[in-house]
C-alpha cells in the first residue's frame, strides 16, 4: 500500500514540477539554516567533561570589597596569588590545581635548522592531569613531589612532540623554552576540551590544543608572567614594584579548580572557604564580611557567558525561519492538493476510503520532506563552511557534519513536511465525492 | 469596490487565509528584528577608530630569552631606528596595545587619590612623541608629548605618569563643561597626572568588557620595557602591504634573536576585519535570512492566490459575463490580498514586539524602534501586492466564455 502511495505521490509531484521544486527548496533552506546554527550552538554549549563536571568546582573570593563589585555582586573571576597559594596549601579538597596561561618560545636544537616559534601552555599543578582526565601518549604528568620541589619538568602536546621530535618517545629529553631547559616527562595525547572551562575567565574558551604544561611553582620561580588577564582594580595603592611586589599584591590572575566528589565534601569546602575569607577580615586584610562562592563546572561556564550571544540569536532566528517555511509549505501543499479535488472525488467514488486518501497525501508530503532533507543536507554542508563568516575561527571549526547531524537533518525535514501535510491531507480526505463529480 | 463579498469569500477559504496571515505575521516579526540587528551591527562596525587605517600596520615582537631593562631599552630604540629606515616607512613607535586590537590595559580614572570608586574607565596606551603622527590622531586641544617627557617603565612597575593625553570622549565624560587641558586626574591609583592634550578620537581595544567606554582612551608617556612589544608603523600611502613583509625582514636581519610569528604582522584592514568579524557575519546572516524569508513569503502568496484563481474560474467568468471589467477582477484580488496583508501585519506587529522583548530580555539587545516595524509593514504590504499581481492579472484576462465553459 505504501509503495502505491509513493507511486501516486511521485506521479502527482511530476504533474506540477515548479510547485514541487519550490516546496523542496524552501524546506531545504529552512532545514539547512536551522541545522547549521544548531551545530554551532551544540558545539559551544556542550559539557566538556560530562562524567566529571559535577565534581569540579571554582572557588571565588571577594578581595575587592563591596564598593568595587557592586554590579550584581560579581566577584573577581580569578584569585590573587596569595589566596590561590593559601587554598593550595590547605588541601581542603580531594584534589586541587592552580592554573594560569603562559606563552613561551621554543628554541629548537641547533641541528633542526628551525627558527624559534611561540607556543601556548599552562602553568599548573600535578593534580591537573588526573582532575581533567588528561590522556598521555608517552609518560605522564609530574607528581605532587614535583610541585613541592619546583621541578624542572614539562609535559608537551602530541603536536609539539611531532614538530620537535618527529613523534618519537621524547621522555627524558630536553625542551628549550625561552633559554631554559626543561625535562620532558610526558607527551599528552590529543586533548582539547571545548569549551576550555579552566581558562574561560581569560577569554580562551575555544581554540587549538595547548602545547605544553609546566609546574606552577617552577613558573613562578622563573618569573613567567600570565598570558591572561591581570586585574589590579582591587588594590587601593600602587602595586609594589618588581615580581615579588606583584605576587603579594591584590591583583587577581590565578585560576583555581578543586575536585569535590560528594555533597558532604562540597559543604565542607564551602565552609572552609567562608572561614578563610573571615580569617582575612579578622587579620585586617579585608574590610568587609566574608563573601565567597563556589561554582560547579557548568554553572561556571554559564556565569562566564561562554556561549557567544550570536549563536543563541542566530539559532532563534533560524528556528523562526523554519517555522515560516513550515507554514508556507502547508499553504502550498493545500493549494496543490485542493487543485486536485476532482481526482480525489474520483478515487473516493471508486472505493478509496478517507484513510487511503489521507495516507496518499501524507506520503506525498513525506516524499517532499525526503527530497528537502537531502537538498538541505547539501546546503548544511555548505553552511558549515559559512560559519567562519559568523563566528570566530575557533568556534566555527567546532561545527562539523557528524553522522548524528546528517540523520537529524533528514529526520527534521521529513517530520516538518509530514507535519505540514497533516492539514491539507485532512482537507483532502473530507472532499465530497458526489459534489466533485457533479461539478465536473 | 465592495468589501463584503471579499470577506465572505475569504471566510469560505478560512484555512488558506489563516495560513497566509500567519506567514505574513511571522515574516514581519522576524524581518523587523533582523533589520534592527543589521542596523545595530553595521553601526558598530562603521565606528571610526581615529586611526589613519589605510596606512598603518602593527608588528608584534617577542625577544628570546631574558633581557635586562637596559638591554630592552636599547633594543627597542634600535628597532625603531631600523623600522624608520625601511623605504616607505613614515614613522613608528612602540606600545602595549593598539585600537581595535584584541587585548590591552585599562584603568579606572579618579578626580582625586582618595575618591573611592573611579569616575570612569579608560584604556591605557603607551606612547611617545611619535604616536600622534604614526596613528594620524588629530589633536583638538593642548599639545603633543615632548621627547624629554618620555620615560621608561618596567613590566612590573607601577604606572605613574606626570602628564597624559586623553581622548575627547574621556575629556567630555570627566569635564563636561570645562576645557580638560591643564586639569589633573588620577590614573588608577597613581598620584594626579596633568592632561596636556586632547585627541579627537582613539578607540579602545575590542571586547565586551571595553564596550561601555569605547572611545575613552589615555596615552601615557612611557616606553614599556617588556619582552613582548608591539611596533606600530605608519607607511606612505599604498605601501602597507609591502612593508608588512619588508618591515619584519629588516627587524630579523638586524637581530634574529626574536619571534615574529605568522599572525604577528597585521595591517589595519586585517585588524578591522578580525575585530568586527562577528558583527559583519551577523549582519550578513540576518540580511540573507531576510531576503530568503521575503522571497519565501512572496512565493507562498503567489502559490495560494494562483490556486484560488484556478478554483474561482467559473465565478470570475460569471462576474465578467454580468459586466465586470478586467480592472474589477484585478481590483478584487488586490483588495483581497490587502485585507489579508493588513491582518497579517497587525498580528505581525504584536509578534515583532514580543520577539524583541525576548531578545531584549535574554540578549541585552535594545528596544525595537517603531521605524523598523513601519518599514517592515510597508515592505510586506508592497510585497503582497506585487506577489498577487501576476495571478490576479491572469484572472482578469480570463474570457467570460472560456471561464464558464464546462471543463
Amino acid at each position: 500500500m505504501f509503495i502505491y502511495y509513493l507511486q501516486l505521490a511521485l506521479h502527482s509531484l511530476k504533474r506540477s514540477p515548479a510547485l514541487t521544486a519550490l516546496m523542496i527548496i524552501i524546506m531545504a533552506i529552512g532545514v539547512a539554516a536551522s541545522m547549521t546554527t544548531y551545530a554551532v550552538f551544540r558545539a559551544v554549549s556542550g559539557d566538556p567533561l560530562p562524567d566529571k563536571s559535577a565534581q569540579l568546582f571554582v572557588p571565588q573570593i571577594d578581595n575587592a570589597g563591596p564598593q568595587n563589585n557592586a554590579a550584581r555582586n560579581h566577584l573577581p573571576d580569578a584569585l590573587t596569588y596569595i589566596d590561590a597559594m593559601a587554598l593550595m596549601r590547605a588541601k581542603a579538597a580531594a584534589h586541587q590545581t592552580a592554573i594560569y596561561p603562559v606563552v613561551g618560545n621554543v628554541i629548537p636544537n641547533a641541528g633542526l635548522q628551525q627558527r624559534a616559534f611561540a607556543v601556548n601552555g599552562y602553568a599548573t599543578s600535578a593534580d591537573f592531569f588526573s582532575m581533567f582526565e588528561v590522556p598521555f601518549q608517552y609518560g605522564h604528568g609530574w607528581d605532587g613531589a614535583g610541585d613541592e620541589q619546583r621541578a624542572n619538568d614539562i609535559a608537551i602536546s602530541r603536536r609539539l612532540n611531532q614538530r620537535l621530535f618527529a613523534g618519537a618517545n621524547s621522555i627524558g629529553r630536553t625542551l628549550n623554552l625561552d633559554g631554559h631547559g626543561y625535562r620532558i616527562v610526558g607527551v599528552v595525547d590529543d586533548w582539547n576540551l571545548q569549551p576550555r572551562f579552566f581558562d574561560v575567565n581569560n577569554g580562551f574558551s575555544f581554540g587549538e590544543a595547548p602545547d605544553y604544561y609546566l609546574p606552577f611553582t617552577r613558573a613562578i620561580d622563573l618569573h613567567i608572567a600570565s598570558n591572561g588577564n591581570n586585574n589590579c582594580s582591587a588594590s587601593a595603592k600602587p602595586v609594589a614594584p618588581g615580581w615579588d611586589g606583584w605576587l603579594q599584591s591584590e591583583c587577581v590572575w590565578v585560576s583555581l579548580w578543586v575536585q569535590l566528589p560528594d555533597a558532604v565534601s562540597i559543604q565542607r569546602y564551602q565552609r572552609f572557604l567562608s572561614d578563610y575569607a573571615a580569617e582575612q577580615q579578622r587579620s585586617g586584610r579585608f574590610q568587609w564580611a566574608s563573601n565567597v562562592r563556589l561554582f560547579d563546572l557548568n554553572a561556571w561556564l554559564d556565569h562566564e557567558g561562554v556561549v557567544p550571544p550570536e549563536t543563541r540569536v542566530s539559532l532563534l532566528v533560524a528556528a523562526g525561519f523554519l517555522l515560516v517555511c513550515l507554514v508556507n509549505t502547508v499553504g502550498l501543499l493545500l493549494a496543490k492538493i485542493m487543485r486536485r479535488a476532482g481526482d480525489i472525488g474520483v478515487r473516493r467514488a471508486l472505493g478509496a476510503s478517507r484513510r487511503h486518501v489521507y495516507g496518499q497525501f501524507l506520503a506525498e508530503a513525506a516524499a517532499i520532506g525526503v527530497a528537502g532533507g537531502l537538498l538541505g543536507l547539501l546546503l548544511t554542508a555548505i553552511g558549515m563552511h559559512g560559519t567562519t563568516l559568523l563566528f570566530e575561527p575557533g568556534v566555527a571549526k567546532l561545527a562539523r557534519l557528524t553522522a548524528g547531524l546528517v540523520g537529524l537533518t533528514v529526520l527534521l525535514a521529513v517530520l516538518a513536511t509530514v507535519l505540514a501535510g497533516l492539514y491539507p491531507a485532512w482537507r483532502a480526505a473530507r472532499v465530497q465525492p458526489s459534489w466533485q463529480l457533479k461539478s465536473q | 469596490m465592495q468589501i463584503r463579498p471579499i470577506v465572505s469569500a475569504l471566510w469560505h477559504h478560512k484555512g488558506g487565509t489563516v495560513l497566509i496571515v500567519l506567514q505574513i505575521a511571522l515574516t514581519l516579526a522576524i524581518v523587523c528584528n533582523a533589520l534592527f540587528i543589521i542596523h545595530a551591527r553595521v553601526n558598530r562596525l562603521s565606528r571610526p577608530s581615529g586611526v589613519e587605517e589605510a596606512s598603518v600596520l602593527v608588528i608584534q615582537n617577542q625577544w628570546l630569552g631574558e633581557r635586562t631593562p637596559t638591554q630592552l631599552q636599547a633594543l627597542m630604540a634600535s628597532d625603531l631606528d631600523t623600522l624608520r629606515q625601511v623605504p616607505g616607512v613614515v614613522d613608528a613607535y612602540a606600545s602595549n596595545a593598539y585600537p581595535l586590537g584584541d587585548s590591552g590595559w585599562s584603568k579606572g580614572v579618579r578626580y582625586s587619590v582618595d575618591q573611592r570608586s573611579p569616575a570612569s574607565s579608560t584604556a591605557i596606551y603607551f606612547a611617545d612623541e611619535h604616536t600622534l603622527a604614526t596613528l594620524g590622531l588629530k589633536l583638538v586641544a593642548g599639545r603633543n608629548f615632548h621627547a624629554d617627557e618620555i620615560g621608561d617603565m618596567g613590566a612590573r612597575d607601577s604606572l605613574l605618569p606626570r602628564v597624559i593625553i586623553i581622548t575627547r570622549a574621556l575629556a567630555d565624560r570627566l569635564f563636561p563643561k570645562d576645557d580638560a587641558v591643564g586639569k589633573r586626574i588620577c590614573v588608577g591609583v597613581a598620584p594626579p597626572s596633568t592632561i596636556i592634550g586632547v585627541v579627537e578620537r582613539m578607540q579602545t581595544w575590542i571586547g565586551s568588557y571595553s564596550n561601555a567606554w569605547m572611545e575613552q582612551s589615555t596615552l601615557v608617556p612611557f616606553h614599556l620595557l617588556s619582552g613582548g612589544m608591539i611596533y606600530v608603523v605608519r607607511t606612505q600611502p599604498g605601501m602597507t602591504e609591502r612593508i608588512a613583509s619588508t618591515g619584519p625582514q629588516a627587524l630579523l636581519a638586524a637581530n634574529p634573536l626574536r619571534v615574529i610569528g605568522q599572525g604577528d604582522v597585521k595591517t589595519y584592514t586585517q585588524i578591522r576585519a578580525i575585530a568586527y568579524r562577528k558583527d559583519r557575519g551577523m549582519a550578513i546572516l540576518m540580511g540573507v535570512i531576510c531576503a530568503v524569508l521575503l522571497a519565501t513569503t512572496a512565493a507562498g502568496i503567489v502559490g495560494l492566490t494562483s490556486f484560488w484563481v484556478g478554483q474561482r474560474r467559473r465565478q470570475i467568468g460569471v462576474r465578467r459575463a454580468l459586466g465586470a471589467t478586467q480592472a474589477d477582477i484585478l481590483g478584487y484580488f488586490c483588495t483581497e490580498n490587502l485585507l489579508i496583508s493588513v491582518g497579517g501585519v497587525l498580528l505581525g506587529t504584536v509578534l515583532a514586539l514580543l520577539l524583541n522583548a525576548l531578545l531584549v530580555d535574554r540578549f541585552e539587545m535594545q528596544r525595537l524602534s517603531l521605524d523598523y516595524v513601519i518599514a517592515g509593514v510597508v515592505a510586506l504590504v508592497l510585497l503582497g501586492q506585487s506577489a498577487v499581481l501576476v495571478p490576479a492579472w491572469r484572472a482578469s484576462r480570463l474570457s467570460p466564455v472560456e471561464a464558464t465553459r464546462v471543463m
